[in-house]
């Protein structure tokens, strides 16, 4: 990134119709233009899983809550419609768990009604202690989701994992997972965390990374490019709460420099960037927010400074 | 990360606000019009206190086994299981009092259903008339319309808030067993509702706390009045 004093024509008018263009838009989440996110700059960009090199654009969809709306059809149409919004703008991987309610029927549910999209990444999770359970859970998930197979299954929240991950690891070898993987909410198990990364094969590592959240920088995500482990980031807007605390300021003028017309898209492109994420999974219930949050998969990207520069500004808030 | 020390409540809730309230709306219209049925035990309930007898006890303490019942199986299995995995022990427990309502009330010579002049009476009567008659308007009055409203008997708040009213009214054994439910209802409630960030967090504790003071109290008041065994006098 070039210092202001040495910018070039190029760069300061580019600079300047991102401003302006920053400018204009309310920098408000709640009242994000769809016109922002479908003004992409540029195609979808995309991370390599380490593990095999197929390819993930870097924001998904989570379902934490969001997608936990029971057997309410207007709820249930609603989420349809998020993941129909989520596709057509390029997304791919949903995650879910059995520990977010409906979410997983929900999302069965607007799969069949979209038709079963190919492009679709399925994460899921197995969340019960008891290892001998774990297939018996698995296989239900599966049948909520109404998938053949999943893409991705990780142990939730490292509940019971010691035996779990032999199962998991033994239906990856019979073709009928693709990848395995564990996850974590809290820093205090981040040790454990690395013995697994250390020890195991695993494929994915999910866990909370945000702008104020940065622990996992320290080790967890040196570890995660050293093994060759995919990171998925979740809580990237800590359930609303940062999205909110950012809103009462006005957009930064340099947000234009990364290609972002909201601060989702600026709190999302903090995350991705870093060259240990491959995907970002932030939930929403609504349509344009989905445009809004893939819409970060595209455009320039933070590097360093401007990563630190992002960082500081928000603590500033 | 942070620690889990510093999670917030809202950390714990499974679903949004609006899926909620959601839920009432979409169990209002399924178990129309079971409301004014409900509505009708309230006033039954009401009409038997005013001349209290071992047989309108009796009345009472089944009417009340009925609704903790129905709340169980109709909203906690049928419908709150449906985005809250804690439902179903929600269910059970509803069901347990249910139970002791019928072990206390009903089968057992338990607590008899008398109003006072006293302090704690006299409460566990506005409690009672605030779940029955009060408390419905509160979900209109915070702004989320008519189709969510929660009553006595068909709703699990409203039901646990009038329960603990009436057994401030109640005397005899069993009296605080039949309360222990109904009061950690109160606070579970509470908690939710805290963590939806809804402005009536403050009502089921506070009628939970309400009704341990009093009855508490009530306890000790007669245990003060009751004669010594030693000299006959009036302790």
């Amino acid at each position: 990134m070039r210092d202001e004093d040495t910018l070039s024509r190029r760069k300061f008018l580019t600079f300047v119709a991102a401003a302006g263009a920053a400018a204009a838009l309310r920098p408000s989440r709640a009242a994000a233009r769809p016109e922002a996110a479908a003004a992409r700059p540029g195609p979808l960009l995309t991370r390599p899983i380490p593990s095999t090199g197929e390819k993930l654009p870097l924001v998904g969809l989570g379902s934490w809550i969001t997608f936990n709306v029971g057997d309410d059809p207007a709820g249930r149409d609603s989420c349809a419609e998020v993941m129909r919004a989520f596709f057509a703008a390029g997304g791919r991987l949903i995650d879910s768990s059995p520990m977010y309610g409906s979410s997983q029927e929900v999302i069965g549910y607007g799969l069949r009604k979209l038709g079963n999209p190919s492009q679709l990444f399925s994460s899921d999770k197995v969340w019960i202690s008891s290892g001998t359970r774990g297939p018996q859970q698995i296989e239900e998930s599966r049948r909520h989701w109404g998938v053949p197979r999943f893409d991705l299954l990780e142990v939730h929240n490292l509940t019971g994992w010691e035996e779990h991950l032999p199962n998991l690891f033994a239906m990856k070898a019979a073709g009928k997972l693709r990848y395995v993987g564990v996850t974590t909410s809290e820093g205090r198990r981040h040790p454990e965390v690395e013995k697994i990364m250390r020890s195991q094969p695993i494929d994915f590592v999910q866990v909370s990374y945000n702008v104020l959240d940065r622990d996992v920088e320290e080790r967890i995500l040196p570890l995660a490019r050293e093994r060759r482990i995919g990171v998925i980031c979740n809580r990237p807007f800590r359930r609303g709460e940062l999205i909110r605390q950012v809103e009462r300021a006005p957009l930064p003028p340099w947000a234009g420099e990364i290609d972002c017309a909201s601060w989702a898209q600026v709190l999302l492109k903090f995350i991705v960037s870093h060259p240990a994420v491959v995907c970002a999974i932030p939930a929403t219930t609504r349509v344009d927010h989905v445009r809004e949050n893939v819409g970060a998969s595209s455009g320039r990207m933070p590097d360093e400074a401007m990563r630190r520069r992002i960082a500081a500004h928000v603590e500033k808030l | 990360m942070s620690e889990w020390w510093t999670y917030h409540l809202s950390d714990f809730l499974l679903f949004s606000s609006r899926t909620y309230y959601r839920l009432f709306e979409i169990y209002n219209a399924a178990i129309w019009p079971a409301q004014i049925a409900a509505a009708g035990l309230g006033l039954a309930i009401l009409a038997l206190l005013r001349r209290p007898s071992a047989a309108r006890g009796r009345a009472i303490a089944a009417i009340l086994a009925a609704c903790w019942l129905w709340v169980a199986i109709a909203f906690h299995a049928d419908r709150y299981a449906t985005i809250n995995w804690a439902a179903v022990y929600f269910a059970w427990a509803f069901g347990l009092e249910a139970a002791l309502l019928i072990g206390f009330g009903v089968v057992r010579i338990g607590p008899t259903f008398e109003p006072r002049a006293d302090r704690a009476s006299r409460a566990g009567l506005a409690i009672f008339l605030f779940a029955l008659a009060a408390e419905p308007f509160a979900t209109p009055l915070l702004g989320r319309g008519w189709k969510a409203v929660e009553i006595v008997g068909t709703a699990p708040d409203p039901t646990a808030i009038g329960t603990l009213g009436l057994l401030l009214i109640a005397r005899g054994r069993g009296r605080g067993w039949l309360m222990v439910l109904p009061a950690t209802w109160c606070a579970v409630s509470g908690f939710t509702l805290l963590a939806m960030k809804s402005s009536a967090a403050w009502i089921p504790p506070l009628a939970a706390l309400l009704a341990i003071v009093l009855a508490a109290s009530q306890t000790r008041a007669r245990r003060r009045r009751r004669p010594s065994l030693a000299t006959g006098a009036t302790v």
